[in-house]
């Protein structure tokens, strides 16, 4: 039984990662076949029903990639685009053929010949509307029971005209609008499917699940025993047993045992925190140091980070209710639509022209007026700017992220991973030097501990090669010791290896052999041209300040390096209610954070953006997501965003123009096939070729 | 006249031989990887292991 499976792999950047995995992968036992989807960063693998996607996670990250094995939530979705890009190619072909036809009539085609074109018109015609129309019909049966939508003037006007040309063509009458109704399924189907592809293309670039915080933990029993229980099974009352590196899988009290945590995920600090008899601990943090034994106080959904969750659902409630531009559009445009049409067929009947033709030129209104363009104007700008963003390393997630971003008026940025960069970062590395970098590279490597791992990239970016260390062994919260060329080697706290060093920095130390110890500290430095991008986004006309959770000390001199107002220690709640007090006074917020406690304010930013670091919970609440740690991205995102809504709105302006222009003729009676035809396709050009100026907005 | 009775036929089946491939070559995944597909003739298959 061959068994389908998806990873998402973000780190393919070129052809050789291409190469690379799909030839280690493809002999492993169990593998049927193994293909890499560049497009949307994916492995998708068909395998044998006993290889877990644990497994290919595992293989896929002994090559060295970091994946994740995704569940199969985005196949319908993809199926959406696929599905509409066969009706585009359907209606295309049909209007391509219908539209031969046409110009043979067009040019004077008469007697036999043009009812023998009619009638192949009408046999092209009729099935494609059936097919490809659905999309339109579906959504217009729906909104007839609520309100109206654009899709309800279009779908009146594509099976009006449809019948009448019909009725034409038994008749042997001399027009017929099948090329008219069919074109505009295809400039509307274009901008559908345009607007599906974005939507699926930023879905599976960000879709991230949340890595569960804590499957379970080790839970000591009433009689000493201890039993591992999946987190769902944890009761408070009930005493944890942590071990060093394990996340913590309920929120409780420290009974026994002194150790340091990482609480970067709730907190977003950095600095590993001490905790000790009687400190509170919260499910989701990392126990670094030494094992705890944790009272557990809460459990489940009664925990800090349930709470999160809950808070950020009930925050992007808001969002959803969110307009868009082309919605707001439809909801003027549809009924004076509908009144054109309307009393244009009464105007004629007044007049004395017979349901014939009146009917006949109420179609021509209905045809003239359907927004071929005004469906265009919107996707098309969208997503040329999103492709344009994308090259520069700016995910979007929907087209409506790109219109609240170009409202906001108001940035709030959290500090630790989103102005600084979230890791440590090794201040001295360079002090290492010849076989002692390669040994503390060996000695790095061996740990998981963050400030080995920082050492370990840091020495790893400068082209070290680690030496060949036997006897590893790591003595939790304490260090790695090993043996190189019979000297013992050592890489932990100072106090183990023997030297002094202030006790509020992040240090290491490192000895080997008779050389002197050296002691290295780390810091979480601000991103490289975070000052010129928070100059770009004063200059952009944003009100820039710092949200942040961590320490007034740590946050003071990140403020004061980029010159911004700042707040410090904020809980989650805080910073969701800072966001609605800015709403309330009328300010659009734009949202930058990365953490797990700036998740609840992500979701209720009018608009929000998450570095690629960001935790899972920062990038699934994000509408942009931006690559590298570069911070200049925001400005540039603003910078885009905005013109992109000029360009959209240039659009709007084009395509009511040419309306304008043609609809005196239709309802004079004027309009024939070929002047809808040529309206028509006319205006949706210039919309198209319009939007693609955007092609550079991200520079 | 006679001659439409010949070329319309063979338009329209062209048209449709057209179509058909496209929503095959959809149908078949060629569709699902553009910027790969970009990127793969840079892979080369008989060649030494490339890093």
């Amino acid at each position: 039984m061959t068994v389908h499976s998806e990873l998402s792999v973000p780190g393919i950047r070129c052809a050789g990662c291409i190469a690379k995995i799909e030839r280690e992968l493809a002999p492993m036992p169990g593998v049927r076949r193994a293909r890499v989807n560049f497009t949307t960063r994916r492995v998708l693998v068909d395998h044998d029903e006993d290889l877990t996607p644990e497994a290919l996670r595992k293989a896929i990250e002994a090559i060295g990639f970091e994946a994740q094995p995704l569940a199969r939530a985005g196949e319908i979705e993809r199926r959406e685009s696929r599905d509409l890009l066969r009706a585009v190619a359907v209606a295309g072909f049909a209007s391509m053929n219908i539209m031969l036809l046409s110009v043979s009539v067009w040019s004077g085609a008469g007697g036999v010949t043009r009812e023998l074109f009619h009638w192949l018109s009408a046999l092209i015609a009729m099935p494609t509307i059936a097919y490809s129309g659905r999309p339109f019909f579906k959504s217009a049966w729906s909104a007839l029971r609520r309100r109206t939508n654009m899709d309800v003037p279009i779908s009146i006007g594509v099976i009006l005209a449809t019948a009448l040309s019909l009725f034409e063509t038994i008749t042997g009458g001399p027009h017929a609008y099948f090329d008219g109704a069919v074109m505009l399924l295809f400039f509307l189907l274009v901008g559908r499917w345009l607007d599906s592809v974005m939507r699926d293309r930023a879905r599976s670039g960000a879709e991230a699940l949340l890595r569960e915080t804590a499957p379970g933990g080790m839970v000591i029993l009433p009689d000493g025993a201890a039993r591992w229980l999946a987190a769902d099974a944890i009761e408070p009352g009930m005493r944890l047993l942590v071990a060093a590196g394990e996340r913590l899988a309920a929120d409780g009290v420290v009974e026994e045992g002194s150790s340091s945590l990482d609480r970067s995920l709730i907190t977003g600090e950095s600095r590993p925190e001490p905790v000790a008899k009687g400190g509170k601990v919260l499910a989701g943090t990392l126990n670094l140091d030494a094992p705890i034994t944790v009272r557990v106080t809460a459990a489940g959904e009664g925990t800090t980070i349930a709470d999160i969750a809950r808070m950020m659902e009930a925050a992007g409630q808001g969002r959803s209710r969110y307009v868009r531009i082309a919605d707001r559009a439809a909801r003027l445009y549809a009924p004076a639509v509908h009144t054109l049409a309307a009393s244009s067929f009464a105007g004629w009947m007044i007049a004395g022209a017979g349901w014939h033709e009146s009917l006949l030129i109420a179609v021509a209104v209905l045809i003239i007026t359907c927004p071929c363009a005004l469906g265009l104007a919107v996707p098309a700008a969208q997503v040329v700017a999103a492709g344009a963003l994308m090259r520069r390393g700016i995910l979007v997630k929907d087209g409506s992220a790109l219109e609240r971003l170009s409202e906001a008026d108001v940035v709030r940025f959290d500090k630790t991973g989103t102005l600084t960069l979230g890791r440590p970062v090794p201040e001295d590395a360079g002090r290492l030097e010849g076989e002692e970098a390669e040994v503390a590279l060996a000695l790095a490597r061996a740990s998981r501990h963050p400030i080995a791992r920082a050492l370990a990239q840091a020495l790893e970016e400068r082209g070290v090669r680690a030496a060949a260390v036997e006897d590893l062994k790591e003595v939790p919260g304490i260090g790695v010791a090993g043996r190189w060329r019979g000297q013992a080697a050592l890489l932990g706290r100072p106090s183990w290896i023997g030297v002094e060093a202030a006790q509020s920095m992040l240090v290491t130390a490192f000895a080997l052999g008779n050389n002197p110890p050296r002691v290295l500290s780390f810091a979480d430095p601000v991103r490289p041209d975070a000052e010129a991008a928070v100059a770009e986004i004063r200059a952009l006309g944003l009100d820039a300040a710092i949200l942040s959770g961590d320490r007034p000390e740590a946050v003071r001199t990140v403020a004061n390096a980029l010159g911004m107002f700042a707040t410090a220690r904020l809980t989650p709640e805080d910073k969701l209610a800072e966001i609605e007090r800015l709403h309330r006074q009328g300010h659009r917020v734009l949202m930058v954070g990365d953490g797990l406690n700036d998740g609840p304010a992500l979701a209720a930013g009018h608009v929000s953006i998450a570095p690629a670091s960001a935790s899972d919970v920062g990038q699934t609440a994000a509408d942009l997501v931006f690559l590298g740690d570069s911070l200049l991205p925001v400005p540039a995102a603003i910078r885009a965003a905005r013109r992109t809504q000029n360009i959209v709105r240039q659009n709007f302006a084009l395509a009511v123009g040419y309306n304008l222009f043609a609809v005196p003729l239709a309802i004079c009676g004027l309009v024939t096939p070929l002047i809808a035809a040529l309206a028509m396709s006319g205006s949706s050009l210039v919309v198209v070729a319009n939007a693609l100026r955007l092609r550079r907005c991200a520079r | 006249m006679n001659g439409l009775l010949f070329l319309i036929p063979i338009a329209l089946l062209l048209g449709f031989a057209g179509l058909a491939a496209f929503l095959w070559a959809l149908q078949s995944g060629q569709f699902e990887d553009p910027d790969g597909s970009a990127l793969r003739i840079l892979i080369d298959d008989t060649g030494p292991a490339d890093e």
